[in-house]
């Protein structure tokens, strides 16, 4: 099998609103740099991927629109996804594998700023039992949260410990939404303060995948992905153990994680008692540098998130920060859907 | 590339904004399992599933989350139970079960092993804890829904001991044995229908924010590409073939040639306009490609592709309401044939 790495990153400024630029004005600038990173023109791209959603649009689809923005004619080979952009990425790695392009370019964005993104979300929970009492984003991450207090594996200092450290590692990003720390608040959903959830906002960002020598070529230090793989959760919360996340866990086996220590780990949280979960199915111990940007605590535009975690560790392996990260990225209510992919350096490069 | 006159590139404009509500009812079927489970509600009976594994899923499904296999093996659980986890929300949201502050929780009824989702009634969080026992607070009109149990509420049945979580599913039932359910009942639930409406405040962005404001003043504009020189009608900021950012403003038409065109015979709801009548690709002078628009001021059975024609406003309209001849020749085909 080829290898596949990731050999450049960008993402947009996160705001809270972006009311004067559409999605593909906010989207071009990004798509533009991380181009321009490898010095690759659209027409020279293999394979174009997206994610995004048309319910915090409004609009059927309003990704369409966005496609205007990567030159789409001549016709191009191209898909999307109605999720986070990691699944995008997962999509553009497999086609890469497959030998049908050499290159691809993978983009995610989301406006959450025209809606309201606790009640859009709910929309894509089960319509028969759950959709029709509009349980939102945060009721059902802090019924999860609740459950790890009750099961000992975390209380409320902790999570604000987490979330502290979260956006205090933020302040060195500037691209983060909130950078530096704050104060945890009141309680949105108890046991769940504003503090432990993540800010509503506006963003994009834009990944390059190259095979083989291409992707030498492309970058100085590409981060080549060793494994990548995504597994799912049953649909009834009431299933599933909340405090464990057993689908995170068998999607790590699957990328390869556990077979040698990461030294970075990029973990999609949205909510700092979803920190907790992770870092137990994913097996981190101390000595792991856990969300450096800030993670979605700092920045959680939704469908760009999970794929600005695995950008994001890519980018730490670019720079020599890294030799051997973790990415994860999640989709839907309480750790629904989970997508782990494990990047790597080459030694001598460093 | 030619450089762009910086009298030419506008003033960022002022953002325009409009409220947008996406409404719609979504129509379900219901399998065998589901609608046996939402009727059970509406006859004040909760049933579940029994797994062949003999777990009882509650609510119940199709097929188990464990191995995929197919389950029919109905059972009537209580409508009492045990609540799993929760969450306080102070600020009850639109559409969810009660409209004073409640607890989120997951309650496991007895003889089910597995929680349901649902609202607690309770006077505050002191009120609420895990392991505390709930039952059913039916509503008074019953359709066949989930929302057909109003909410939870405390209970004190004294009678039975409280079972902790950790109480292992054969102990509980023990306690709450489920019973077989045919789960037939009188004029079966076979479908819901789920209502959803989310509202948004939709902002056009910068190059189509331009095009609104310009068409105020009964003016059409496009936006040039730097790079392919095509200037788009309406703009949307970029150029797809090329993809980059088009920001030089042209003013084009007003008038303008039918590319090509389809005559409509079936009257549009809440349209008036009679039928027949003619909807055109019109490609406005100046355009690198054509518009939609409406053809009037000519039988329906006259118009041709290289009709010359131009916009009609109405009084109030923000948009040209139709376009009408010019009485101008027909345009030749080579000046129209790569906008078609
Ligand atoms: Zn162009």
């Amino acid at each position: 099998m080829r290898d596949v790495a990731i050999v450049a990153f960008s993402q947009t400024d996160h705001v809270r609103g972006s009311e004067e630029i559409s999605e593909v004005e906010m989207l071009m600038p990004v798509l533009h740099d991380v181009l321009g990173r490898t010095g690759l023109r659209t027409g020279d791209i293999g394979f174009t991927c997206s994610g995004s959603s048309d319910y915090l649009a409004g609009r059927a689809f309003s990704f369409t629109m966005a496609l205007d923005g990567v030159g789409a004619w001549p016709p191009i080979a191209e898909s999307h996804v109605e999720t986070d952009g990691a699944w995008a990425l997962y999509e553009a790695w497999v086609e890469l594998l497959t030998g049908e392009a050499d290159t691809a370019l993978v983009y995610a964005w989301g406006k959450s700023s025209p809606g309201s993104v606790r009640d859009v979300l709910t929309r894509q929970l089960d319509p028969y039992y759950l959709a029709p009492l509009w349980p939102d984003s945060v009721a059902l991450a802090a019924l999860q949260a609740q459950a790890l207090v009750d099961a000992g594996e975390t209380d409320e200092p902790a999570l604000a410990a987490i979330a502290a450290r979260s956006r205090t590692d933020a302040a060195d990003n500037p691209h983060a939404q909130l950078r530096g720390a704050r104060a945890q608040g009141d309680y949105v959903v108890r046991p769940l303060r504003t503090g432990d959830c993540p800010p509503v906002g506006d963003g994009a960002a834009a990944v390059v995948l190259a095979a083989g020598d291409r992707a030498r070529e492309l970058c100085d230090r590409p981060a080549w992905i060793r494994g990548m793989d995504h597994r799912i959760e049953p649909h009834s919360l009431g299933v599933r153990d909340l405090t464990d996340s057993p689908s995170t866990r068998l999607a790590a086996e699957g990328a390869g994680a556990f077979e040698r220590p990461v030294d970075t780990a990029e973990l999609h949280a949205p909510f700092t008692s979803q920190e907790v979960v992770l870092r137990k199915a994913l097996r981190l111990g101390g000595s792991v540098r856990i969300n450096a940007s800030g993670g979605a605590l700092a920045a959680n535009p939704v469908m760009a998130a999970g794929l600005i975690r695995i950008g994001e560790a890519a980018a730490a392996v670019h720079r020599g920060a890294s030799d051997r990260a973790l990415a994860h990225a999640t989709s839907g209510p309480c750790l629904q859907q989970n997508l782990v992919a494990v990047l790597e350096g080459e030694p001598h490069a460093r | 590339m030619t450089a762009t006159p910086a009298s030419r590139v506008p003033p960022a404009p002022e953002v325009l904004r409009a409220p947008l509500t996406v409404e719609f009812p979504f129509t379900r079927s219901l399998g065998p399992v589901q609608s046996a489970f939402l009727t059970g509600l509406r006859e004040r009976t909760v049933l579940g599933v029994r797994t062949t594994g003999g777990r009882v899923l509650v609510p119940p499904v199709e097929y188990d989350p464990e191995n995929a296999e197919e389950l029919r093996e109905l059972v009537e659980v209580g409508t009492a139970g045990t609540v799993t986890t929760w969450a306080w929300n102070p600020e009850p949201r639109r559409g969810q079960p009660l409209a004073t502050p409640f607890a989120w929780v997951l309650v496991r009824l007895d003889g089910a092993d597995t929680a349901l989702l649902h609202a607690l009634d309770a006077p505050g969080p002191d009120a609420v804890r895990t392991g505390m026992r709930v039952r059913v607070r039916w509503a008074a009109e019953r359709a066949g829904a989930i929302t057909d149990i109003a909410c939870f509420e405390r209970c004190e049945d004294r009678g039975q001991r409280e079972p902790t979580p950790a109480t292992s599913g054969t102990e509980r039932r023990a306690a709450a044995e489920p019973r077989l359910h045919s789960g037939e009942f009188d004029d079966p639930v076979t479908g819901i229908v789920a209502p959803a409406r989310l509202d948004y405040t939709y902002t056009p962005g910068r190059a189509q924010t331009r095009f609104i404001n310009a068409l105020a003043e009964r003016r059409t504009t496009g936006e040039r590409c730097p790079s392919c020189r095509k200037v788009y009608v309406p703009p949307r900021g970029a150029c797809p073939t090329c993809g980059i950012a088009t920001s030089e403003q042209v003013e084009v038409g007003p008038r303008g040639t039918v590319t090509t065109f389809c005559i409509v015979n079936i009257k549009a709801k809440n349209l008036d306009i009679d039928v027949p009548y003619v909807y055109a690709h019109i490609a406005l002078d100046g355009a690198g490609l054509a518009l939609h628009g409406r053809i009037g001021g000519i039988p329906y059975d006259q118009v041709r592709m290289g009709l010359r024609v131009e916009p009609v406003w109405t009084e109030d309209g923000r948009h040209p309401d139709h376009y009408r001849p010019t009485g101008e020749p027909d345009a030749d085909y080579d000046t129209y044939k790569e906008l078609l």
